[in-house]
Order: C-alpha cells, then sequence, then structure tokens
C-alpha cells in the first residue's frame, strides 16, 4: 500500500498499522523474483519501468442515456460546420453527426434549433486546483520554488478537487484540462490531464490514458525567482546550462538502466556469475527520461521568439520534441520555424505588456500562426479566462480579420478544442465530434463566437454534467455548499434590448 | 504562472505610426459622420439614421437632419452603430507600461507618507504605447486610478492610495480632462494587505482619518501655530480629504463582502460622504439597499469566483440584479491599462447574464462620465460634449466588431498601434531582409 504520511488521529492510525500488517508481502521483494534478478531482488517501487502509473485514474463516466441533439449548427472540430445537424451519443461516446441522421430509438431528444454544438473545450494551460480559489495561502500548491528543477513533483498530488474554479470552468464548456505546475522552475514538474467532473479524489478526474506532461519554463520567472536568492539561475544564459545540464543528467540515468537491464539480460541468459546491482531511482530523472523516451510530453512556457529558437536547438541536442509552447506571445515572429518543427503554440487573444518577455504580445499572434499553418491554441492560464476560453479565440480571430487574415469559426474552434488535444496527447480520444470518440459536447445558446453564448449543456462522456436550465444538473463543490447568500434566483437569459442588425457587413464576419 | 499587472521602459522604440498625437480641439477639422445609427446615450436615446457635426473638436449638432457645412469632411458610417468612445474605468492606463518593471509604473505615490495628497495625473504619460492600443480597441477615456503600492515602497504606512484623474486617449499632453475626480481608498484584503490588521479595523482607520481632517478643518488656525494636537496625517493629506469630507469630490471604495458594503454605506451616511463603491462583488444580494442609497457602484462582471473571504458570493449576475434593483451601475474591466478595451467585453458578458444591452452600453459611456464628474466633457452625444465617438463594424458589444472610426475630441485618430505594426512587420516572415527593415 501507498504509504501515508499525513497526520492522522490516533485510531485511525492504529487502523492504519493493521492495513499495512495485511499487505506488508507487497513491500517485500517482488513475487516473481526470476524477473528481477536472484541474488539481488529490486525492491516494490523501485525499479522505474515496474509501474508507470501509481497514481491510476478512477474515473468513470457520470450516467448517461443516448440524447441526440437536433437542428443544431455545429462545428465539428475538424474544420466544418454543419447548418442544421445532428449529433448522437450514445454508451459515452460519440455515436453519429451529420446533416441526416437518424434518431435512434430510445434516444433523449434536444431541440437544438437555433443553437449550437461543438466538442467539448479543452483548455490546455490551466492552474485549477493547484492554485484554487479563495486564493489563500493554503490553496497556493501550485509553484514549488526550492529548486530550478523539480520535474519530481506532480501537479495532481497539488491539486484540490473541491476547487468551485473547477465548476465555474465547466459552466463555461470546459471539459478537458491540463493542470501544470506554475513557471518558477526551469522544470516546474508534471502536468496531469483532467475530465472536468466533479470527484472526490483527484484520480475520480484523472483523464484515462492521457500522457503526462512535463512544465518547462523560460525567460523571465526561473532567472528571477532563483536570481534574487542568489543562485543559480540568475540570468537566460544560467537558464540554458539548467537545461541542459539537467538533460545530460536524464541521459545518464537512461544508459545507467540501460545498462544494469542489459547485464540483467546477460545474467538471466547465464553470462556471469553475478547479478547488476539495480540504480537508485530517482522521481527527476523519471520524469525527464520519461521525455526522452517520448511518452512525456514537453510543455513549455515560453515567451520569446528568440528563447523559443532556442529550446528547439536543445531540444535536437538531446533527442525530445517538445509538443508546445505556452503563451508564445512573440511565436509569430518565427511561425515558419514553429510549423517547421511540428511545435504547437498556446498563447491568448489579448493579454500582453504585462512584462517584458510579453511587451510584443499581440492580438494578432494566433491568426498570424494559423495562416503559416501551426497547430495554434488558445488557452487560458486564469481561472476567469478559462470561463470565456471561446471569447479569448474570438478576440484573436477578429484581430486577425481586421488585418486580412480570413479564418472561419469552424476553423477556428479548433484553438480551444481540437489542436489542445493534440498538444495534450488526446486528440484520438477528445476534441472533435468524429464517431467512436469520447461524447464530451457543448451545446450553446447561441453562436459560441458571440459575448452573448452560453453553455448551456455540458456533456462529458455522454453524461449530461451541467443544464443552465436544470438545477438537478449544476454541482456544487464542498467548498460552495452553505455559503451562497439569500436564495435570488437572477435573471434568466440574455438582457433585453440588443440592436437588431440590418446590413450584412454588421454582422460578425 | 502570469498575472495581469504591469508598466512599460523608458528605451523602448516606437513604431513612428503608433506615435501620432491627435491634433488638439483648436487644430480639428470639421466633420459630418452621416448615415449613423446613433446611440447618443443622451436625452435623444437612439437616433436610427443621423448625422453627427463635429465642429472645433466638439459635437455641433446630432439629429435624424442635420445640415452639413460645404467644407465638412464627409465619413459614411453605412448604417453602422455609432457609440459615444468607451470609458475604461479604474484602470492603470497611460499610469503604466510593463507592470512586471516597476521602474515603469506610475500609478503609486512616491513616499510611504503621501496617501490621500498622491495626484496619480501628474504622472501620467500620453504617448504611452497602450494609449493606441486602447484607441484602437474603441476607448477615449479612462479614469486612472492610483494604488496603494508602489515601487520600493514600504507597506504599513497608508490607507488612501491617492487621486484618481480622468483622460482622454489624444495622445496630447493636454489629455487630462479633470485631476483629482475622486478619492481611492481599499477596506478590504487589499487595505489589509499594505496596512495589516482587519476589516474592521481598516473601517474604523477610514472614518477616524476623515474627522482628523474635520478636526483639521475647525482648527487651521490651531494648526498652523502649532497649539494643536498633532495629526497622524500630514498636512498635504488632510487638505487633500477637505473636499470629500465636505462632500464635494466622491470617495471611491474598494468594498466587497455585504457586511463591508452596509458599514461602508452606514459611515457615508453619518459623515455625508458622496460615496462609489468599487468591486462589490457582493452587492447583488442587498442590491434594493445599495439601489436605496443612491449610491453608484463599479463592477466587473466577469468577477465570479470566490476570489477570497471577502468576495465568497461572487456571481456573473451580480451587473445586472444591481441594475434591475435601480442602482447605478458603471461596468469595468481588468486594472492593468494593457486590457483597457475589454471594458466592451465585460459590458456584453453582463447582457449575456441579463443586463439589459442599453443599460450596459450606458454602463461604460454615459454612467462613468456622469458618476465620475465629467459629463459636460464626454460620454454622450449631444451638442457641445467633446467629439468622442465610435463607428462600429457592428453590435459594440460583441468581440467580432471592430471600431471603424474613433474619433476623440474631434480628429479621428488613426487605427493603428505598435502592436499592429508588429503584426504587419512580421506577416512576411520569407522576405529577404530581416524584419528590422520592415515598417
Amino acid at each position: 500500500m501507498k504509504r501515508h504520511h499525513r497526520v492522522v488521529p490516533l485510531v485511525a492510525a492504529l487502523a492504519l498499522l493493521g492495513a499495512c500488517a495485511s499487505s506488508a508481502h507487497q513491500d517485500s521483494p517482488a513475487a516473481s523474483p526470476a524477473d528481477k534478478g536472484k541474488d539481488k531482488p529490486v525492491y516494490a517501487g523501485l525499479d522505474p519501468a515496474d509501474d508507470k502509473n501509481p497514481f491510476p485514474s478512477t474515473y468513470h463516466p457520470l450516467p448517461s442515456v443516448a440524447t441526440a441533439l437536433v437542428g443544431a449548427t455545429i462545428f465539428t472540430g475538424t474544420g466544418a460546420r454543419i447548418d442544421g445537424g445532428t449529433v448522437v451519443l450514445v454508451d459515452g461516446k460519440i455515436a453519429a453527426v451529420g446533416k441526416d441522421i437518424a434518431v435512434p430509438a430510445g434516444a433523449k431528444v434536444v431541440d437544438a434549433h437555433g443553437k449550437y454544438v461543438t466538442p467539448g473545450i479543452i483548455d490546455a494551460h490551466s492552474h485549477l486546483g493547484v492554485y484554487a480559489t479563495p486564493s489563500v495561502w493554503a490553496n497556493s500548491d501550485g509553484n514549488e520554488m526550492t529548486d530550478p528543477n523539480t520535474a519530481q513533483v506532480w501537479a495532481e498530488h497539488s491539486v484540490w478537487p473541491q476547487d468551485p474554479g473547477f465548476i465555474r470552468a465547466l459552466e463555461g464548456g470546459i471539459t478537458t484540462l491540463e493542470i501544470l505546475p506554475g513557471s518558477a522552475n526551469l522544470f516546474g514538474g508534471r502536468a496531469v490531464i483532467l475530465k472536468n467532473v466533479p470527484g472526490r479524489t483527484v484520480q475520480d478526474k484523472k483523464f484515462p490514458g492521457a500522457p503526462y506532461g512535463l512544465k518547462m519554463a523560460c525567460g523571465e520567472n526561473p532567472k528571477r525567482v532563483y536570481g534574487s536568492k542568489g543562485r543559480t539561475p540568475a540570468t537566460r544564459m544560467g537558464n540554458v546550462f539548467g537545461y541542459r545540464k539537467a538533460w545530460i543528467d536524464a541521459q545518464e540515468y537512461r544508459r545507467k538502466w540501460d545498462d544494469y537491464r542489459r547485464k540483467l539480460a546477460d545474467y538471466k541468459a547465464g553470462k556471469g556469475d553475478k547479478a547488476p546491482d539495480a540504480p537508485k531511482r530517482d522521481l527527476q530523472m523519471d520524469t525527464l527520461a520519461g521525455v526522452l523516451d517520448g511518452s512525456i510530453l514537453v510543455q513549455n512556457h515560453c515567451y520569446r521568439a528568440d528563447e523559443m529558437a532556442q529550446m528547439i536547438d536543445i531540444s535536437h541536442e538531446f533527442g525530445f520534441h517538445i509538443a508546445m509552447f505556452h503563451h508564445g506571445s512573440e511565436a509569430y515572429k518565427i511561425a515558419d520555424i514553429l510549423k517547421k518543427e511540428d511545435i504547437c503554440v498556446a498563447t491568448w487573444g489579448e493579454w500582453w505588456g504585462f512584462k517584458m518577455e510579453a511587451y510584443d504580445g499581440i492580438e494578432e499572434n494566433a491568426a498570424l500562426l494559423q495562416k503559416a499553418g501551426v497547430c495554434t491554441v488558445i488557452h487560458s492560464d486564469d481561472d476567469i479566462l478559462t470561463q470565456h476560453l471561446v471569447q479569448e479565440a474570438t478576440i484573436a480571430l477578429a484581430a486577425g480579420r481586421r488585418m486580412g487574415i480570413q479564418i472561419d469559426e469552424a476553423e477556428a474552434i479548433k484553438w480551444v478544442t481540437a489542436n489542445p488535444a493534440k498538444s495534450i496527447g488526446v486528440l484520438d480520444k477528445t476534441g472533435t465530434l468524429e464517431p467512436g470518440k469520447m461524447g464530451d459536447v457543448v451545446l450553446w445558446s447561441a453562436d459560441p463566437f458571440s459575448v452573448y453564448a452560453t453553455a448551456d449543456q455540458v456533456f462529458i462522456d455522454g453524461a449530461l454534467v451541467y443544464d443552465r436550465h436544470d438545477p438537478a444538473a449544476q454541482p456544487k463543490s464542498d467548498f460552495e455548499l452553505g455559503q451562497t447568500g439569500p436564495a435570488h434566483p437572477g435573471p434568466q437569459g440574455v438582457g433585453p434590448g440588443r440592436p437588431v442588425l440590418t446590413t450584412s457587413t454588421e454582422q460578425p464576419q | 504562472m502570469s498575472r495581469r499587472h504591469t508598466l512599460m521602459g523608458h528605451t523602448l522604440m516606437a513604431a513612428a505610426s503608433s506615435l501620432v498625437l491627435l491634433a488638439g480641439a483648436a487644430g480639428a477639422e470639421t466633420v459630418a459622420i452621416t448615415n449613423a445609427r446613433i446611440e447618443t446615450m443622451g436625452p435623444a436615446g437612439e437616433i436610427p439614421s443621423g448625422t453627427i457635426l463635429i465642429r472645433d473638436g466638439r459635437i455641433q449638432a446630432v439629429g435624424a437632419s442635420v445640415s452639413i457645412p460645404a467644407d465638412a469632411r464627409r465619413v459614411d458610417a453605412k448604417g453602422h452603430i455609432v457609440t459615444p468612445g468607451l470609458v475604461a474605468s479604474d484602470t492603470s492606463l497611460g499610469a503604466g507600461e510593463v507592470e512586471g518593471e516597476a521602474s515603469s509604473n506610475d500609478f503609486a505615490g512616491a513616499t510611504a507618507e503621501m496617501s490621500a495628497s498622491f495626484d496619480v495625473s501628474l504622472g501620467i504619460n500620453p504617448a504611452s504605447m497602450l494609449v493606441p492600443v486602447a484607441r484602437v480597441g474603441g476607448v477615449t477615456r479612462a479614469l486612472v486610478t492610483p494604488e496603494l503600492s508602489g515601487r520600493g515602497e514600504k507597506k504599513g504606512e497608508k490607507l488612501f492610495a491617492g487621486q484618481a484623474a480622468v483622460v482622454d486617449m489624444s495622445g496630447g499632453t493636454d489629455s487630462i480632462t479633470k485631476r483629482r475626480a475622486v478619492l481611492v481608498v481599499d477596506v478590504g484584503i487589499e487595505a489589509m494587505e499594505h496596512l495589516g490588521g482587519s476589516h474592521g479595523g481598516v473601517l474604523q482607520l477610514l472614518e477616524s482619518s476623515l474627522e482628523e481632517a474635520a478636526s483639521y478643518a475647525a482648527n487651521k488656525g490651531g494648526y498652523e501655530h502649532g497649539t494643536h494636537r498633532p495629526y497622524r496625517q500630514s498636512k498635504e493629506d488632510l487638505e487633500a480629504l477637505l473636499p470629500v469630507i465636505q462632500g464635494k469630490m466622491p470617495l471611491l471604495v474598494g468594498v466587497h463582502r455585504v457586511a463591508d458594503i452596509r458599514r461602508t454605506l452606514e459611515l457615508g451616511k453619518r459623515l455625508k460622504l458622496k460615496l462609489i463603491l468599487d468591486g462589490v462583488e457582493e452587492g447583488w444580494m442587498m442590491a434594493p439597499e445599495i439601489a436605496a442609497s443612491g449610491v453608484p457602484v463599479v463592477v466587473d462582471p466577469l468577477a465570479n469566483l470566490p476570489r477570497d473571504f471577502e468576495s465568497l458570493n461572487a456571481r456573473l449576475e451580480n451587473a445586472a440584479i444591481l441594475q434591475a434593483a435601480g442602482a447605478t451601475v458603471v461596468i469595468k474591466g481588468p486594472y492593468v491599462g494593457h486590457y483597457a478595451r475589454q471594458v466592451r467585453y465585460n459590458a456584453g458578458n453582463a447582457v449575456a447574464h441579463g443586463m439589459p444591452w442599453p443599460a450596459a452600453l450606458a454602463a461604460i459611456t454615459a454612467t462613468p462620465a456622469k458618476v465620475f464628474g465629467f459629463s459636460d466633457r464626454a460620454g454622450s452625444i449631444e451638442p457641445g460634449r467633446d467629439a468622442d465617438l465610435v463607428v462600429w463594424s457592428g453590435d459594440p458589444l460583441e468581440i467580432l466588431s471592430v471600431a471603424e472610426h474613433v474619433f476623440v475630441r474631434g480628429t479621428e485618430a488613426p487605427l493603428t498601434s505598435r502592436a499592429q505594426d508588429l503584426a504587419h512587420r512580421y506577416q512576411t516572415p520569407d522576405a529577404a531582409l530581416p524584419p528590422a527593415y520592415r515598417n
């Protein structure tokens, strides 16, 4: 069993002792010594290859019924727009999408005429749970600012599943999130992919089968945090030294384990009379080695174009691939390079200028990247913005059109659906409305690129997890219980008096 | 993780096209905006199809039939909506360039002792790179508010952040519309982070500071001759409080939870203050009470998280509920001036959650002009007002709509900014020469 380090009352502690006694065999040498070397057993938890997933997902889709959303305008996330279309969800999966789709017998029919349907919105850069609200000291668990390399920490161990921000994000249509550690360190730790369902534990929210990410950070944050402590890195060149040193250490770690496994195989084959000693497992190196063997995706906070180019060179030097640059305020300056390297860029619509490395951030960034063929993502990095992620994409879309880059909504929706799914490694499971994929779907009251649109219904794996018009389908976090003021129904729907636009040029293009 | 707070460096190169200063009113041309659907936000209401005549920087006439002088330049609005220029309320716009660089920040007083007397207008830089960005977004005026903490400043000394200013987006040195527009104070966690103590302690300090000013006013002679007891506040700060205790200058109070809002309203009544409440996340829970007090509120419609223990019941419908109860509502965006243009999206979101569209548009035009005391200059399209006008490609609250023409004090602004110069510079990455040779 896993060791429990938290303080527990005496009675509970005694009970745990009993539990430990009954499962003590798991702490003894592995059951099949033949697999591990006869004379030098590797104890449980000491071989990184034994269990790559020690905190396994316990996610189960919420109960669902077969559902058909009928008559909607659909942005499929594959670039297509279907007017008057139908989306059918069966057994948690997308069963059919199209214009003339038969509704299966017994399916619940949702009249979606005049409404819009998109894939569930994916935020590839979130700190929900690790920087939970209320934003008090106790909830600040996102940055392990004790060493520039904390690749050994995992964001999921900081996630507070009761963060009310998860539910606010759900109300805004967010169905999948990548939760990242902060950017104080060169290597911030492992990022985790969550399905945005309420859960008692973080394991209840973990996206089954999603790969891990490694948060890396360029630029001002690491050099400020450690430079101010009189430690390296205090400069950008110190940053680059820090990355390269860590990758050298990680390659050495891999070599040691490869060496060990080769010697072990030789020993088992009868060559040599002495079983090899296993190297000591190192959690920091495990994560870095996971990047080098391609199982963990690099998610790199990096604002400036010149620094991105340097990170790309480092990836070439050590033989790994950067999945995505996050923030990427200057990505438009090297769009051709990013396209060639097949690196996604996650950015904002309008954030800029909050520090020097964001000073050249422009609203047109995403449109210029899209035009250059780069996998373009709009992310939030913020617990308010994540609730309005399509609006953020709309800002970028409008800016592109303003400078003559015509991108249609069906394409732009990919910035918050298919493209983030690709960049975090789950595009085979979600991110588009294609048969066989998870039934992660948002029904919008209006065109989601309109400021007046709200997410009316949100489905995750085919289950209705949020319904704006049904209090029974409106989850509340434990923290919110008992804290809501006098019951006030509040207004329903959009306020009156909007202008009726008459000329075609007034319509959003 | 990144947060939105910033100011800018003095050595930055600026592209020429974004440094255009708008000519002052005296040099402004005569312009007729025709074929416009005019949201006057004044007594004339909406004019479905009309003309606005601009002369000498001001609106000379507005209506369905306006005679156009021969020398007027005509701008055909093509039936599109024209609104007053938008107002960014409670922003650092012009008083900060790069938030992470303290040397570029001008929103806090010079010393820990400089509190109520700090006049933020003196440090405002009309040539800020942020001004054209805001202008392209349709913002033509801002209430620039000071912050408690500045560069390298000691905490624990002062209560009042200082005096806010109304500024226009012309970019000229004459862009200050109104100095000392309101006095800014917070009675919540922001103040506690600076002063320590508690909500109650901060409220108590506010009351005693104002009473001290009243005592000073009544004993100026004794103060000058050293025969009166010393005061905790400096003479300059006490002087700055006089218009506040006389009910002439509004006190903009950052306040968030129900109990504190109630205490603040009580204090305002007791001392006969002219209050404006800022933040007011839990205002919806006592909307009729706020409306009955006649005290205006400034709200961020996106604030719907229990950010801390003074805003647990924040919700998206706050602006709509307060407005429906009859309160005077101003809508604001983020404090950091880079995002001044967001104010119209915030108004749109307020509509999405129940606020009537005309009220939401008023909340970013005429209402802040009235509340912050410059409605004689801007905020509505009426004869005699400065010609701050925006022609929109569609519904001004829709994100996909863009400003097609922006006038500040009668001069049409070029719709360019350093950000757009960058976008154009890098639009064609495959040119023979490096980008530095473009634009």
